[in-house]
């Protein structure tokens, strides 16, 4: 590794030790004359999972891509592990997404690969050797239960299958960041809740700090309200405990009409006196 | 369909060249460094340069059959109908066997470059490879630019070729003309500056049919029907270019060789 690269290396804070791992300030986008996001301003800490939550066409996904550096804004000041994007060049990008796992809307899987070679995909361009990338892809299967589809390709696979094997890709170098865009969108109750209990499992057995854009409010909801256990699997977090059933690393952002509308914890969602919030709620 | 109004058709007109520029530059460049996606450039090489092969040898030959058969008519009325084989090499090596193989690739190749790149830009596929640290530019534009370029200075060669021999056919089987004769003729017509100025089109070609067709590929929106819409735009902005470029080369050209 050269020096000019590894300095840049070391200059991402991973640990998150210099603040947020994610940080939006007075952020504006837009693709027309009205902006879809408007002078809006969050953060996320290390190991802190953020359900972004909103209706159809209030910008979430685009926010998820912001984050990503896949767009960039007109205005404001984006901060992902200590680092500035909104100046940063595609090529110092391409480092920055070496940490961070993005799993796309309609899954996004490589039609012309198999799912052993979309799942190796980052692992191929960094030239691993095949035997270890082998080896690698078949634990990423085996965490999204899919080891038996590895030589199948993307056209051959149901919806469920593309998105666990899109998960498989995202967390195959052990990202420090996550973003999920819509995981569950599309999919049947039963196929949703596998794949919430995916992301629940990648929470809470790896700690890794996510974005989760839904517009699915009892998915979200089961994220805030369960725990993933090695054994039993998914369970609800007891309300008797000290959490009183509820994830306290997991926080809510609701977007609309261009602006947070909300930006707090899941108690505080659920008792917000807001009249827009009731209703979207309710 | 609503009108545009003129100033957001100029803007969008000077948006567009500004992207295309853009999108040259980035390939450019990434051709002269690494790293490079050695077998997707095999891959494209196949797809581009032998999977036309048919539809080259096909259109070459027809073409120099044709071109024997429509001259000999006028050089019958001049009594020089032995120059037919001269006529129709010449024809074949300067300006159609380039242009030809240029547009026939073009139909095939600059449209299932827009509707492999627009349909993989529409399913997010381009955004996935980026989030997964790859330049879309250098993974998909570059080994297709690189192809194209090689393969059709190879392919104007063999529809050349086919066109000289379609030539020869109808001028020995209909026209009773004599082979060894035509071939001669033929061969002895051509100058260094002929095979220079039909040579040096296809790289121009390649350049336009590559550039051009990933570039509407890359910046589709709009679902499945704007791959449809950006498939027939590549082809026609591309077949355009090739023949307005064909025309400052062959300018250029007579300026340098002076015929």
């Amino acid at each position: 590794m050269g020096e000019a690269e590894r300095t840049a290396t070391e200059e991402i804070d991973l640990k998150g030790e210099s603040g947020p791992v994610v940080e939006f300030r007075n952020v504006t986008i837009g693709f027309d004359v009205k902006p879809v996001l408007d002078d809006i301003s969050f953060a996320v800490d290390r190991g802190e999972t953020l359900i972004v939550l909103g209706p159809a066409g209030c910008g979430k996904s685009v926010l998820l891509k912001m984050v990503d550096g896949l767009l960039k804004p007109e205005r404001g000041s984006i901060r992902v592990f200590g680092q500035e994007i909104t100046t940063m060049p595609e090529r110092e990008l391409f480092k920055l997404r070496a940490h961070i796992g993005m799993v796309f809307q309609e899954s996004a899987l490589f039609d012309s690969l198999t799912v052993e070679d979309n799942v190796a995909y980052r692992l191929h361009e960094e030239h691993m050797a095949e035997d270890e990338a082998r080896k690698r892809v078949e634990e990423a299967l085996k965490f999204v239960e899919l080891e038996q589809a590895i030589d199948k390709f993307p056209s051959e696979l149901s919806g469920g299958m593309r998105r666990r094997v899109s998960i498989a890709r995202a967390i195959i170098t052990q990202p420090d960041l996550i973003l999920y865009d819509s995981p569950t969108g599309g999919l049947d109750p039963i196929t949703s809740t596998t794949i919430i209990e995916l992301v629940m499992k990648q929470r809470d057995v790896s700690h890794t700090t996510s974005l989760v854009v839904t517009h699915r409010l009892q998915d979200a909801f089961v994220m805030a309200t369960h725990r993933y256990d090695r054994e039993k699997g998914m369970v609800p977090i007891p309300k008797d405990g000290p959490e009183r059933g509820i994830d306290a690393g997991t926080k809510f952002l609701v977007l609309n009409d261009g602006g947070i509308k909300f930006h707090g914890t899941t108690g505080e969602l659920v008792h917000s006196e807001d009249p827009w919030i009731k209703e979207y709620l309710a | 369909m609503p009108f545009k109004s003129p100033e957001v058709y100029i803007k969008q007109t000077i948006g567009s060249i500004q992207e295309y520029s853009i999108l040259c530059w980035a390939a450019i460049s990434d051709v002269f460094s690494g790293p490079r996606y050695w077998a997707d450039i095999f891959t494209q090489m196949d797809s581009i340069g032998v999977g036309s092969i048919p539809i080259i040898i096909l259109t070459g030959f027809f073409t120099g059959c044709v071109l024997a058969l429509q001259s000999a008519t006028a050089l019958t009325q001049f009594g020089a109908v032995s120059k037919t084989g001269s006529l129709v090499s010449l024809s074949m090596v300067k300006e159609l066997g380039p242009v030809l193989t240029g547009l026939m690739v073009s139909g095939r190749n600059a449209a299932g470059m827009a509707s492999e790149l627009g349909s993989m830009k529409v399913t997010e596929q381009i955004d996935a490879m980026r989030a997964l640290g790859t330049d879309p530019v250098r993974k998909l534009v570059v080994p297709r630019l690189v192809a194209t370029i090689f393969m059709l200075f190879f392919l104007t060669i063999i529809a050349d070729a086919f066109g000289i021999g379609g030539g020869a056919l109808m001028s020995v089987a209909i026209l009773g003309l004599n082979g060894n004769a035509y071939l001669h003729d033929s061969y002895r017509s051509l100058v260094h500056g002929d095979i220079v100025q039909g040579l040096t089109k296809p790289l121009f070609s390649g350049f336009i049919i590559a550039t051009v067709g990933c570039f509407y590929g890359i910046k589709t929106t709009g679902g499945t029907q704007g791959v449809g819409r950006a498939t027939t735009q590549a082809v026609v902005v591309s077949s355009v270019f090739i023949i307005v470029v064909d025309l400052l080369v062959t300018r250029a050209m007579i300026g340098i060789f002076g015929s």
